[in-house]
């Protein structure tokens, strides 16, 4: 689903973000994307996200290079993929179900199709009767999961999560991790970033983990010292 | 993202690539349904703009009148200028060359050159004066009717008052020439200097509209611009939201270019009415006025047509002022996390 090539990005302040980061991310599976604050992380995410571009090396995305990728396909590049957020990044404006149809209206489904996948994956996510309410009348937590519902509402082939736990307890970290399974086992490419320790060693699944820039583990077990 | 490179093309969703996901299957939408879609969201994105303007009922009110204001004083002068027009119409009609002609001339023959004039196409009417009607014109008028009698003869020249039926000054002149030519004229008058201060007095009064419409044109689009600016600014969190699953740059302008427009319409509406009203106000000094100078004619007001195309055209520098704001501060809103 994502395949890195030597991929490095140098900020315009002369920063290296990234250092010749190569891995490749299969579809169906559930990896974990960690390293302190300053790694690299959000920069790898940018990069998938095509908020940022490479300064060497190849990204590609569901077999698409994005070097030479036009800016104005970056929107179709965005539709297969579903991000969750830490913050959520849900609008306050509007209701829980019209929050997880935006990516539908977006993409231009039609009005009963819209209903009927919002309400699947609201369901999914355990809030179908909370559809009419506005989000900030929610948990931390459901806010969370309206958040991943909307990531998923298009049935996006690549999940990203930037620190989707990072303000939860561990009892609703676990069931938004069960969630994220769950995409992995129907064929989602999930990459999770994220520096709670306690939660990839809770769950044994494969692990990045970035030092200034450079891919210094890749594999099951956690690196000592990252 | 590139700023404003394809916005036709970008406005409306593009068909999917055919590939297909290895992973999940992708959901996929017909070409029907994202026509439907788009259709909708033009609907969704006018309703939305109105539906902002609404719930910010002071500030919009107050950029509608600003946008009225500009509009209503361009086009309120030029309705006055037109009524100035139509008042100058009959002074015009009154523009007219005195042809003297031989004092050899024979009453049957100035009848004839007069009859004959009539005939021609830039000649409206002729008025023959013959040299005993000017002479009684004159003892009337003059009071030297006693010296007139001590002259042993008529000492003036057979007249044919020609009216034209252009006013312009270059035609005049042109008509003027010509009667100078026939052999019979001994001279014709023409006193055209103010017919041409008052041509050239219109014409700067428009071009000095002109110059108001276009600076006020563009005070318009830049009220909008700032509206917009402020709009994209209060709704920074939705468009990075929007960014991020996959809106394209068409989607996130349609409501701003949309907010332009309705507020250049509604302030064009408001502008049409202000007129109207100044008009009803003036109207009665107007009319009085028009009837002082022998004119026939009514008030001239803003035409049926205006009250389309004022507010059309309005709407039109809305939308301008929002494409600019758009092109100019949507691209600095950009997902960052």
């Amino acid at each position: 689903m994502i395949q890195f090539d030597r991929v490095s990005k140098r900020y315009p302040s002369g920063k290296d973000a990234l250092s010749k980061v190569s891995f490749t991310l299969p579809a169906g599976q559930l990896t974990f994307l960690t390293g302190h604050s300053g790694a690299g992380k959000s920069t790898l995410l940018k990069l998938i996200m095509m908020i940022e571009r490479p300064s060497q090396g190849q990204v590609l995305v569901d077999g698409q290079n994005l070097n030479g990728f036009a800016s104005r396909h970056i929107p179709l590049l965005r539709r297969k993929i579903g991000m969750v957020h830490q913050n959520h990044q849900l609008l306050f404006d509007r209701s829980v179900f019209d929050n997880v149809a935006l990516p539908l209206v977006i993409a231009g489904y039609a009005r009963a199709d819209i209903g009927k996948r919002v309400r699947a994956a609201l369901d999914k996510v355990g809030l179908l009767d909370k559809e009419k309410l506005n989000p900030i009348m929610l948990s931390g937590g459901e806010q969370q999961r309206v958040g991943i519902a909307r990531a998923v509402v298009n049935k996006p082939p690549l999940l990203l999560a930037d620190e989707p736990t990072g303000n939860l307890d561990p009892q609703l970290s676990a069931e938004i991790m069960d969630l994220f399974q769950d995409f992995a086992r129907v064929g989602v490419a999930v990459l999770i970033a994220t520096h709670d320790l306690s939660l990839i060693a809770r769950y044994r699944h494969r692990l990045l983990t970035l030092r200034e820039g450079r891919l210094i583990h890749d594999g099951e077990e956690a690196a000592h010292g990252a | 993202m590139a700023r404003n490179a394809t916005p036709h093309k970008t406005a409306r969703p593009r068909p999917e690539k055919p590939r297909r996901s290895t992973g999940a299957q992708s959901a996929q939408t017909s070409l029907g349904d994202r026509f439907t879609a788009w259709r909708l969201h033009h609907r969704d994105s006018l309703y939305d703009a109105l539906g902002r303007m609404r719930r910010a009922r002071a500030s919009s009110a107050m950029t509608i009148l600003v946008i009225a204001i500009a509009l209503a004083l361009p086009s309120g002068l030029s309705v006055l200028l037109d009524n100035a027009k139509v008042i100058t119409r009959g002074w015009d009609g009154n523009a007219h060359l005195s042809v003297f002609l031989k004092m050899d001339t024979s009453n049957q023959q100035q009848q004839e050159l007069a009859r004959q004039w009539q005939q021609r196409a830039d000649i409206d009417h002729t008025q023959v004066i013959t040299r005993q009607q000017a002479l009684n014109e004159f003892r009337k008028l003059s009071g030297f009717g006693d010296v007139l009698e001590a002259l042993p003869d008529n000492p003036l020249p057979p007249l044919i008052v020609v009216f034209p039926d252009s006013t312009d000054p270059v035609s005049l002149k042109a008509l003027q020439n010509r009667l100078q030519d026939n052999p019979s004229v001994d001279m014709a008058q023409l006193d055209v200097e103010w017919v041409r201060r008052l041509h050239a007095m219109i014409q700067l009064g428009e071009r000095m509209i002109t110059a108001l419409t276009l600076a006020l044109a563009l005070a318009v689009v830049l009220v909008v611009v700032n509206t917009i600016r402020l709009a994209i600014e209060n709704r920074r969190e939705e468009i990075v939201v929007v960014k991020i699953v996959g809106g394209t740059d068409g989607f996130v302008r349609r409501p701003f270019l949309y907010t332009g427009f309705c507020f250049g319409f509604a302030g064009g509406l408001l502008a049409v009415i202000l007129v109207q009203i100044a008009l009803w106000w003036l109207g009665g000094p107007i009319n009085e006025l028009l009837s002082l100078y022998n004119s026939t004619d009514t008030l001239a007001t803003l035409g049926a047509g205006s009250l389309i195309t004022l507010p059309l055209f309005s709407g039109m520098l809305g939308l301008l002022g929002a494409w600019l704001a758009v092109g100019r501060h949507l691209s600095e809103v950009e997902p960052n996390f």
